[in-house]
């Protein structure tokens, strides 16, 4: 379904002696519909670039990347944006919400975007922020929530239009236990539902969800095979 | 189903104090643009008025008025005066070559009367041969005077029907004339036979400082335009050197003065519009600037969602428009509250001739700053989506830029 031939990204460091500098070397990776991929590798060790790369939101140096056979970097920006409305959704590191909006109204954005949301996506907004135990939320804005919370309506988010590529960028990192349990069991459900899921984590415990383990390290990424 | 409000509408509710402070900004530039121009214009239409309302060529007039600078304080500075010549210097004048037009007028100042507050100047014309009164009577709407009949000028508190006692004479207001921004705006109109008994009522009363003079026998000034083939300057040379005791002058060079002070103005006016203009620019530029980079992370996001580079500029864009035209709208509310009631002040503050344009200028003047102001606004947004929308998404996530 994903498909990566040999990206790499290089990054220019302006401050630095060596100016530029390797983030991700020449890498392959594809993953098909149904499994779960999960990233794991130190600090700065380039995961995040990686699937920036993967989700169509940063040029790679060298390499392709393909969604089923198409070249995602060969499309229009036009193309790729709606290529990543569409069949991706993809949950970005740190505090990512609309601050004008409220929880549904966030939730629901991707499917105005380009147009109008209807009953149904209402009904699934409301059943991700049930699953996701937000569900009290729904009128409230993000200068109102948690950390936690914040990171759970992202979630949601980036399921609302039910894509066939996940990709989260450390979905747990601002969540209790409990809460980093329901969100792997629920990308567990996800993957088995037939869509492909990567995740880029620290946790040590995500292990167990996944169909298949990968460590970046020093931007060279290899296949767990234990 | 959409949003409640568009996604524009909510960012710009979301943060009410940018908001304000883009809204002010763009009122300012708006402001600025409108009252600037609206000055210029008004005084331009002004000494345009005033050219149309001398409406000739030359002025003849005794030498003593002509020295004593006693005609541009009357003409141009709306004073009160006369003065009288013999009107044995007609015939001379009219030995003269090249003139085409020539008509005669009378001028007598009145003591207080109903209608004025401080004496008001009368002005005579002679309706058979006048060619610069009587065009502007007719496009007010007034038609032919009669004996005794007067038209007033559009400051003066006084309506057709009205009579108004000048020396003790009994005179029904004709006709009003038309606003012209000029000292004529406070002057009395009318016939030659009705000036002639004024004046002859002022003398019988002894309220005339010339005690002496028969109104059948002066003039107070003689109105020239020259001759197809004729340029005034040969005719004022002519008049000067063979006719005594007069001094006839360009009105062009009367008005010299005005035109410089409007050239003067209306340069440090554009001046101080380039400038606020530029400064103002500059600010918006830094306030969408600052406002982007302030939510990029926003702009990443939505990028994420899969909004396109078009779709991420449409919402700064419509943000840009929307504040843009609020301020601008505020902008020209103020604008007008501070220029139509206070033309009057700005004219004695300028002591020039100040005619506001009429109500389709005014709308057109607003509507070009309406559209200048958004359209600034829109150009300092568009640079800034512009910017954010060239940066890969993926090096905002990752804190790059």
């Amino acid at each position: 379904m994903l498909r990566a031939e040999k990206i790499s990204k290089e990054f220019i460091r302006e401050m630095r002696g060596t100016n530029r500098f390797t983030a991700v070397s020449e890498t392959d990776f594809n993953i098909s519909g149904g499994e779960l991929a999960v990233i794991t590798g130190r600090s700065g060790s380039g995961k995040s670039t990686f699937l920036n790369m993967l989700a169509g939101l940063l040029t790679p140096t060298g390499g392709k990347v393909f969604f089923e056979d198409t070249d995602i970097y060969s499309l229009s920006d036009r193309e790729l944006s709606r290529l990543r409305n569409q069949k991706t959704g993809f949950i970005p590191q740190g505090q990512t919400a609309i601050h004008s909006l409220n929880v549904i109204e966030n939730i629901l954005l991707p499917c105005s975007l380009y147009g109008e949301y209807n009953e149904a996506d209402v009904k699934y907004a409301y059943e991700l922020m049930e699953r996701l135990d937000i569900l009290n939320l729904e009128n409230v804005f993000p200068k109102e929530l948690s950390g936690g919370e914040i990171r759970r309506m992202s979630i949601a988010r980036a399921l609302i239009k039910k894509p066939v590529i996940i990709l989260a960028d450390e979905p747990t990192g601002d969540l209790d236990d409990g809460n980093t349990r329901t969100v792997f069991e629920f990308f567990r459900d996800i993957s088995k539902n037939g869509s492909a899921v990567i995740i880029v984590t620290h946790e040590t415990d995500s292990e167990k969800y996944a169909d298949r383990v990968l460590r970046m390290n020093g931007g060279v990424l290899s296949e767990n095979k234990e | 189903m959409k949003l409640k409000k568009s996604l524009p509408v909510r960012n710009l509710l979301g943060r009410p104090v940018r908001t304000a402070v883009l809204v002010i900004l763009t009122a300012l530039l708006s402001v600025t643009f409108l009252c600037g121009t609206l000055v210029i214009s008004s005084l331009r239409k002004g000494l345009g008025s005033l050219e149309a309302r001398l409406g000739a060529d030359i002025m003849v007039v005794p030498y003593e008025a002509a020295t004593k600078s006693d005609l541009q304080n009357i003409v141009l500075q709306g004073n009160t005066g006369y003065f009288y010549m013999d009107n044995s210097r007609l015939e001379e004048i009219m030995k003269c070559e090249g003139i085409g037009q020539l008509s005669c007028q009378f001028f007598l100042a009145s003591a207080s009367s109903g209608c004025c507050s401080i004496p008001v100047q009368i002005i005579g014309f002679e309706p058979e041969t006048d060619f610069t009164i009587s065009p502007w009577i007719k496009k007010s709407g007034g038609g032919q005077l009669k004996d005794m009949d007067i038209v007033v000028g559009n400051d003066l508190n006084a309506f057709v029907g009205d009579t108004l006692k000048f020396y003790g004479l009994e005179c029904h207001v004709a006709a009003k004339l038309d606003k012209t921004g000029t000292s004529f705006d406070t002057a009395v109109f009318t016939n030659e036979n009705t000036i002639k008994k004024l004046i002859q009522s002022s003398v019988d009363l002894k309220m005339n400082t010339f005690t002496n003079i028969d109104p059948d026998k002066t003039v107070s000034c003689v109105l020239i335009n020259a001759a197809e083939g004729y340029t005034p300057e040969e005719i004022i040379n002519d008049i000067n050197i063979h006719v005594k005791k007069v001094k006839a002058v360009q009105t062009k060079e009367m008005i010299s003065g005005v035109s410089d002070s409007l050239s003067g103005i209306s340069d440090i006016t554009g001046i101080l519009i380039s400038v606020v203009w530029i400064l103002g620019t500059v600010i918006l530029l830094l306030a969408f600037t600052m406002s982007v980079n302030e939510r990029k992370k926003e702009f990443a996001v939505l990028r994420v969602m899969g909004a396109s580079r078009k779709k991420l500029a449409s919402i700064v864009l419509q943000e840009a428009v929307i504040t843009g035209t609020a301020g601008s709208i505020i902008g020209i509310i103020i604008g007008l509250i501070i220029i139509i009631p206070f033309s009057g002040s700005i004219e004695n503050a300028l002591n020039l001739p100040f005619l506001v344009p009429d109500a389709s200028g005014i709308i057109m003047y607003a509507a070009v700053s309406v559209i200048i102001s958004a359209v600034t606004g829109a150009f300092a947004a568009a640079f800034s989506a512009l910017r954010i929308s060239r940066i890969d998404t993926g090096l905002i996530l990752r804190g790059d830029n």
